[in-house]
């Protein structure tokens, strides 16, 4: 009774917002990818495994991964204020925690990994959006990885559950599910929840967000074939 | 962690002591450049500048606020750069380096002083409410000489920025939901950098020769030739003849950059 529903900006219920994702944008970084879906645009860098050179944060018997998600102040209608807020440190920390099941960290002993997410530009889904090009540069980065791990929301708007939210939908929608997966094997790496849903919404919130990681990891192999294959 | 080898700093000097560089450039010649404008679609004005391999990205947000008191007729202008950790393994996150604020200031001195934004017409009520410039530089790709990409970016996104109409209405300010105004701009510069290595001056440097280097010399310059902010780094001295002839190279490859806005 839903499929036919046509959102604001026009997609079907399930469809993604158009998403382009490339490898090895910048010069410096040991890994690197930039990320446009729908509005947002994300730049993300990788530097290591490198020696830990932060004593606090060193492990004798595995390697740590840090991870830094930061807006741009022009990245949004009223200018951010630059520098950590509690949401970015939130999402900083449940990022390395989506992440970190995918790396062999415990090859590394005494090194980190730093994954440097910086939001461009933002329209809705930026955090699904910074682990899904996250994972594109730390393959850029040459980092030993047991799958790639990607991440796509869904949600509640207007009592329908749909996939991949814009800023409007997540502002004047119900609810909004993020996820984050490792599509080998369906694990899922990050999951949060916030807004109203019953037991079989959520159910459906979830499978409909896990197809929808599937078509983006797609791309980001796509994206990594582009700037790897050897032709 | 910022350690030149030994054999790095002896091959860059050697080189710049016969005229030479370590990608083939002359001493007076700049990388590849290029500018895209209106990047970012949040923000009023944008910009994303690629110097070589140096990358910056700026974003120009205008705020309504109250203006300072000895200047009540005035726009302001405020800023801020971030050498985002993602840019180069020695950067680190957190409140901004000496470095950085360095290269905002000099960056902002260059737009200040040339007078080149007509502040005057950022006033919507005198003493109440004036327009306040935010600019928010990104560097996100060093590989040297972040002073002229800077200056670029700004330069650029100054020209590319679009302010909503504000009236007053009942003594409060009412914007515009679609009329907008090009911000008011009468003049362009742009910025050279040159470092000292041996007894030369270098444009333009990499990163390697920022690194080998020992003193920096900013030069702003407008269009119609006029110097407007210069800036002396590095440990050891200049002299006065390294100085005169930056400026008189500077005025020259000015013109050159400004063909990029």
């Amino acid at each position: 009774m839903m499929s036919e529903m046509i959102r604001e900006d026009g997609r079907k219920f399930d469809e993604l917002r158009p998403i382009k994702i490339e490898a090895g944008v910048l010069e410096r970084a040991d890994g690197s990818a930039y990320l446009e879906v729908g509005g947002n645009k994300i730049l993300v860098a990788v530097y290591g495994p490198r020696e830990s050179y932060i004593r606090r944060l060193l492990e004798p018997n595995t390697g740590v991964i840090r991870c830094r998600y930061n807006m741009a102040p022009f990245s949004v209608d009223d200018r951010k204020r630059p520098g950590p807020d509690r949401r970015s440190s939130e999402i900083s920390k449940i990022t390395a925690d989506a992440l970190r099941p995918a790396l062999m960290l415990e090859n590394y002993p005494r090194s980190m990994i730093d994954i440097y997410i910086e939001v461009i530009e933002a329209e809705g889904g930026t955090r699904c959006a910074g682990i899904t090009a996250a994972s594109v540069a730390l393959v850029d980065a040459g980092v030993p990885m047991k799958d790639i791990v990607v991440g796509c929301a869904a949600g509640k708007v207007n009592d329908e559950i749909v996939l991949d939210l814009s800023e409007v939908e997540d502002k004047e929608g119900q609810a909004d599910v993020p996820i984050a997966m490792m599509p080998r094997t369906g694990e899922i790496t990050l999951l949060q929840s916030d807004g109203d849903l019953t037991e079989e919404e959520f159910a459906k919130a979830i499978d409909l967000a896990m197809e929808g990681c599937r078509q983006v990891s797609e791309l980001q192999k796509e994206a990594l074939m582009k700037k790897y294959s050897t032709e | 962690m910022d350690i030149v080898p030994e054999i790095t700093r002896q091959s860059i000097t050697n080189l710049v002591k016969n005229d030479k560089r370590e990608d083939g450039r002359e001493l007076t010649e700049y990388r590849d450049i290029s500018i895209e404008t209106n990047v970012i679609s949040k923000a009023e004005g944008s910009a994303r500048v690629k110097l070589g391999g140096t990358q910056v990205i700026v974003g120009i947000k205008p705020q309504l606020g109250s203006p300072f008191p000895d200047t009540p007729d005035l726009g302001v202008l405020m800023t801020n750069c971030e050498m985002l950790p993602m840019a180069d393994p020695t950067f680190e996150p957190g409140p901004p380096s000496d470095d950085s604020i360095e290269l905002a200031r000099v960056v902002d001195r260059g737009i200040r002083e040339s007078e080149l934004v007509e502040l005057d017409k950022l006033c919507v009520e005198e003493g109440k409410h004036v327009w306040m410039l935010f600019i928010d530089l990104h560097i996100i790709d060093n590989c040297g000489n972040l002073f002229d990409a800077c200056e670029l970016a700004v330069m650029a996104a100054l020209k590319s920025t679009k302010l909503p109409v504000a009236t007053i209405v009942d003594e409060e300010v009412v914007l515009s939901e679609d009329e907008t105004f090009d911000l008011p701009i009468n003049n362009e510069l742009a910025l050279c950098t040159f470092v000292k290595i041996g007894d030369k001056m270098i444009i333009d440097p990499t990163l390697s020769e920022e690194r080998v280097a020992n003193a920096r010399l900013n030069v702003g310059v407008t269009k119609d030739g006029h110097i407007c902010s210069m800036q002396k780094g590095g440990k050891e001295p200049l002299t006065k003849d390294d100085v005169l002839y930056c400026v008189n190279t500077a005025i020259e490859k000015v013109k050159d950059l400004i063909e990029y806005l």
